[in-house]
């Protein structure tokens, strides 16, 4: 079945829901989930948004641009970062405005907390002053995304968008050098559709399930960024995934930095708040980055706390919060601690680990979400990416907490402009001659298997490997391996075979799809990684322990070019800041 | 350790009617959420088995189902919350029409989200920056504004399960949600909506909503406010 609209968006997180928003009435726009949206991963982010409102104290977007390129260890393009902080106050001002239901201010504006790498100088009339932790994290008490997902889905049906739940995108159309549809798996059906359109957006989200331990929900297989790669669009800076330092222990579950905005404190198996020796300055509130690499060197270095499985964590300490503040800014979070660990976080500190969360690189685009065909900055036109999918890119080598909401309804809205003027010159590009050729033979290629291999087992395979041998810290000999192992998984994956083999709701043949791209996603990650001889934010290498400007002040472009992936740079760029050696 | 789960499998390419299979699952915990048996069950025993699941730590709302008669969300409950020694029975949530197996249409349950005007109405201009609230006004709605759409509640009313048309919890705790904001400019509107023979005046307080809400929500209050506000306008 062909549809015709004038734009698709895949995904209906924060940045889809966002870009649909900004389709002018007179336009046909359908957003396509293979989900519900209220479903959509956007809705598990808690702690906050960092806006300079200045509610709490003061506050500007120049010392929030400073964090978030510090934070970026200075490879965040600074152009864009100017952009989304400069535009965050208004951003926020206008979720507000739609209805989402802030935490307040006692004189009645939108609260803001503390939040890790967030700070202003101590002396504001003095630039240069030790910088200290600052209140910008506007939130709803910790359930700041929930809340944002579910305002931005309430104006789209105020809008009267047009939704197609359920739907999974298995192929982009891209047909004489315009991006001109995508191929969809409709799940209730197993029926495969084709959507027609001058422009397509991606906002597909992340790709955390790649690891075994990950705050990701299971949906985050990394689907648009795969199909992109496939259609010989490049990746950018896929080295740099984001290990959130509090996972809960064994599960990886979210506990959102705001615990520690709150004054929580992370300690070892001594009780002593380890992290004062790691950054001195701002403690438990540095970046995730360097909380990570903290923790394991903790448990490394013998001070850890041993599990009943085995396995080591560290604690983290709310016990002296008290129970009011517990329970008016953090109760979503503490509530996990007793649902999954049975500890109560009154009393008990709670087992904490690092646990795959972000990922800072993706699908390549400009400032207004257009997407890149090359390092050199060649436009695919008709194509769109944002969010998490994407690389703008403004969270470089490690993203600071609250950044990821920001990028979602800046670049969101951005991207959803930069589609309507799009819109008002795009003709039809005419569509190849058998777009759901390719998505068809895949489709009935695992159908028809009758191969050996099973498809939970390779995926179970490649999150161990990755989890292994490329987390918080890498290094050559391991990841050298691990390219190899994701190799031999692809290739057992081209003989799996499935038990389900109808039509309807095949969540099996959804899933082993999906395990295609999840090897395509773990490849790239692999080789980007091993490639990068240095240490720079979330890249850790043992091997190359130093930030090495001179050579990879850089971004990498990873693109699929005769069956091999090919590596290239991009430069960064650099307006208000140079790199200076980053230390909390 | 191990435990026998019983779960209504229904394949409408194959089968005429629902019906019971029985998994003895090994190596499991009683630390393991249910989601984590069927995600073992579905990997390793029998690939058809089909059923909804996203966020796996109660956000996203993907796995409502009935659990030892009770709905629930296979990512909150685990084991040892369940009396598993004993078979654990799993089937859709109900009074929906079935798809597959622990699948359930929710066509009916969204359209009645949507049929309450579930978002902010304002006419007049905003101001330039934040509309002030205090916070206990916006604490007013943060119980409600918790809402993952789950449908546990919604498919738990009896209620519901003997008039299709009744609007049902979760549908009238979004209408709380926005009519209590002081923000909203179109409460009315809203109360009218609700204030129909098929709407509010069918919940009849049997609870079921609250010991079903996964995320602990006291439902049946919020509701309960919206009939107040009906009541003094109607004086």
């Amino acid at each position: 079945m062909v549809h015709t609209f004038d734009v698709i968006i895949v995904g209906a997180g924060g940045a889809g829901l966002r870009a649909a928003l900004e389709i002018p009435q007179g336009f046909s726009c359908a957003v396509l989930s293979k989900v519900y949206p209220s479903r959509s991963h956007t809705g598990t982010a808690q702690g906050g948004v960092c806006a300079a409102l200045a509610n709490e104290e003061e506050d500007s977007w120049e010392w929030h641009m400073f964090d978030t390129v510090k934070g970026s260890d200075y490879l965040g393009d600074q152009d864009s970062i100017e952009i989304m902080c400069r535009d965050a106050i208004r951003a926020i001002i206008e979720l507000e405005h739609m209805g989402l239901p802030f935490s307040r201010t006692p004189d009645g504006k939108i609260a803001q907390r503390m939040f890790g790498g967030h700070t202003r100088p101590e002396n504001p009339a003095d630039p240069n002053s030790k910088r200290v932790a600052v209140r910008r994290a506007c939130y709803s008490a910790d359930r700041t995304g929930h809340v944002m997902l579910h305002t931005l889905f309430e104006n789209c049906i105020k809008q009267g968008v047009n939704f197609y739940n359920e739907f999974f995108v298995t192929d982009l159309i891209i047909n004489k050098g315009v991006c001109c549809g995508v191929v969809a798996m409709e799940i209730g059906t197993g029926e495969i559709h084709t959507f027609h359109a001058k422009a397509v957006m991606f906002a597909t989200g992340g790709y955390g399930r790649a690891f075994r331990i990950t705050s990701n929900a299971l949906i985050g297989t990394g689907d648009g960024c795969n199909i992109a790669y496939e259609n010989g669009i490049p990746m950018e800076d896929m080295e740099f995934f984001q290990f959130h330092p509090t996972g809960l222990w064994k599960l990886g579950i979210l506990i959102s930095e705001a615990a520690r905005g709150e004054g929580g404190i992370l300690r070892n198996n001594a009780g002593e708040r380890f992290m004062e020796r790691y950054a001195p300055t701002v403690k438990d509130l540095a970046p995730r980055d360097m909380v990570s690499r903290a923790i394991y060197t903790e448990i490394k270095e013998g001070r850890g706390i041993k599990g009943s499985d085995g396995t080591y964590y560290v604690n983290l300490d709310l016990t002296h919060l008290g129970a009011q503040t517990i329970k008016d800014k953090i109760p979503e979070i503490t509530g996990f601690a007793r649902t999954y660990l049975g500890v109560e976080p009154l009393t008990e500190p709670i087992p904490v680990q690092p646990t795959a969360h972000y990922a800072m690189g993706g699908i390549p685009t400009d400032n207004d979400a257009r997407v890149f065909l090359n390092a050199k900055g060649k436009i695919l036109p008709g194509f769109y990416a944002a969010g998490e999918c994407a690389c703008v890119s403004v969270h470089g080598a490690n993203r600071l907490g609250t950044n990821s909401l920001l990028d979602i309804i800046v670049f969101g809205r951005r991207g959803g402009k930069a589609i309507a003027q799009y819109l008002k010159e795009a003709e039809f590009t005419p569509l190849p001659k058998h777009p759901e050729g390719k998505s068809r033979k895949m489709v009935d290629d695992i159908l028809s298997s009758k191969g050996t291999e099973n498809a939970a087992q390779i995926r179970t395979e490649v999150q161990e490997q990755m989890m292994d041998k490329c987390s918080v810290y890498r290094e050559a000999k391991l990841m050298k391996e691990l390219v190899g192992d994701v190799r031999d998984l692809k290739r057992r994956y081209k003989n799996i075979s499935i038990a389900d083999h109808g039509k309807k709701f095949n969540t099996e043949l959804m899933e082993a799809i999906e395990l295609r791209h999840l090897l395509g996603t773990a490849e790239t990650i692999a080789v980007c990684a091993l490639n990068r001889q240095e240490s720079r934010g979330a890249h850790a290498r043992v091997d190359f322990p130093k930030r090495d400007d001179k050579k990879w002040l850089k971004h990498s472009f990873i693109q699929h070019e005769d069956g091999k992936p090919k590596i290239s740079y991009k430069p960064v760029v650099i307006t208000k800041f140079q790199p200076k050696e980053r230390v909390y | 350790m191990q435990v026998t789960f019983r779960i209504q499998k229904y394949n409408p390419e194959t089968d005429t009617t629902p019906y019971y299979k029985e998994f003895v699952v090994d190596g499991v915990d009683e630390t393991w959420r249910v989601l984590d048996v069927l995600e073992k069950i579905k990997g390793s025993m029998d690939g058809t088995l089909t059923y909804r699941r996203s966020c796996a730590h109660g956000v996203c709302g993907s796995d409502g189902m009935r659990i030892n008669g009770r709905n629930r969300l296979a990512c909150s409950i685990l084991l040892k919350d369940l009396n598993y020694r004993n078979v654990v029975t799993l089937e859709p949530l109900p009074s929906m029409p079935v798809i597959k197996d622990l699948v359930v249409d929710l066509s009916d349950f969204y359209k009645k989200y949507e049929l309450v005007k579930p978002y902010l109405i304002t006419k007049t201009n905003p101001p330039e920056a934040e509309r002030l609230q205090s916070n206990e006004d916006a604490e007013k709605l943060f119980e409600s504004a918790k809402c993952i759409l789950c449908a546990c509640c919604s498919t738990s009313c009896p209620s519901l399960w003997t008039n299709e048309n009744y609007l049902g919890p979760a549908a009238l705790l979004k209408a709380y949600r926005f009519t209590f904001d002081t923000r909203d400019e179109a409460p009315e509107e809203r109360l009218d909506i609700v204030d129909t023979q098929d709407g509010i005046w069918r919940c009849h307080t049997i609870f079921n909503c609250i010991e079903a809400c996964p995320k602990e929500i006291n439902i049946t209050w919020h509701i309960s406010q919206l009939k107040k506000a009906l009541v003094n306008r109607e004086i």
